[in-house]
């Protein structure tokens, strides 16, 4: 019998690690960046009950039913709509108030669709009404 | 005369040591992402086309939470509608530029949310980001 035993290396491979914690590092990186706010910013009216007398020409009412239906201007249209007649109506007269007004049961996610579309159209005076009592 | 002893510098840097720096970020930076989730009420935001970043500096940034059942998180405590403002109100008297992210869930009723916005008027909190997602 011959006596040559070969020895396996007993060392892992160690070159590669630092590549694979650098994959991992940059990776949780950039998942902890990825949670930052976006959202759409308005200013709320101050506050107390302050009655601004408006021509009636330059407002245009808004309003969203309990099913997400809108009201604009007294006709009902899709809200997809909402931007371009906007910006038409702003375009004819800049001094446009756009009041959007909800009801208590009318979802957040329908009144931020309208808000949305104002902000696509670039309205400068949005005035948000609190739904009543 | 002249000896002749030139000492080499070692020009190599060591990296040995390389592997386990990062491993400790990594593992920071793994602790720290987990931490972030557990805040707040969990609400599927809406989802919303003209979204823009938040300019405020995190600092004066304060978060609103609304579920769709109507409780209200903030700071990490449930607050009745009606309480809001006195809440907010020291807090924005010690930041001039503070902004509330409502971070409201997509199936709240507008009732909660118009009441919220209410307190936030009483408390001169005027500058509202409505937290969303792209689509």
């Amino acid at each position: 019998m011959l006596g040559k035993k070969k020895r396996p290396l007993a060392e892992i491979p160690s070159s590669s690690m630092s590549d694979i914690a650098f994959l991992l590092l940059i990776f949780f990186l950039l998942v902890s960046n990825v949670d930052t706010d976006k959202g759409i910013g308005v200013v709320l009216p101050p506050p107390g009950d302050s009655e601004i007398k408006l021509n009636p020409k330059n407002i245009t009412m808004v309003l969203i039913n309990s099913n997400g239906e809108v009201l604009f201007n007294d006709r009902v249209i899709p809200v997809e709509e909402i931007a371009r007649q906007a910006q038409e109506l702003e375009a004819g007269n800049p001094n446009m108030v756009f009041s959007v007004q909800t009801d208590r049961k009318t979802k957040y996610q329908d009144y931020i669709n309208v808000v949305d579309q104002l902000t696509i159209a670039k309205v400068k005076k949005l005035a948000l009404i609190g739904t009543p009592q | 005369m002249a000896i002749k002893k030139k000492s080499k510098a070692r020009s190599s840097i060591p990296t040995s040591s390389m592997s386990d720096i990062i491993f400790m970020l990594l593992i920071f930076f793994m602790a720290a992402t987990t931490l972030k989730t557990v805040e707040g009420l969990k609400v599927k935001l809406p989802r919303a086309r003209s979204i823009a970043k938040l300019d405020t500096p995190k600092q004066s940034v304060l978060y609103v939470f609304v579920d769709r059942t109507g409780r209200i998180n903030i700071q990490d405590k449930i607050f009745n509608v009606y309480d809001i403002s006195e809440v907010i109100y020291p807090i924005r008297r010690r930041d001039n530029v503070l902004t509330i992210s409502l971070r409201a869930d997509q199936e709240t009723k507008m009732g909660i949310v118009s009441d919220v916005q209410n307190e936030l008027r009483d408390a001169s909190a005027l500058k509202v980001n409505y937290s969303a997602k792209p689509k």
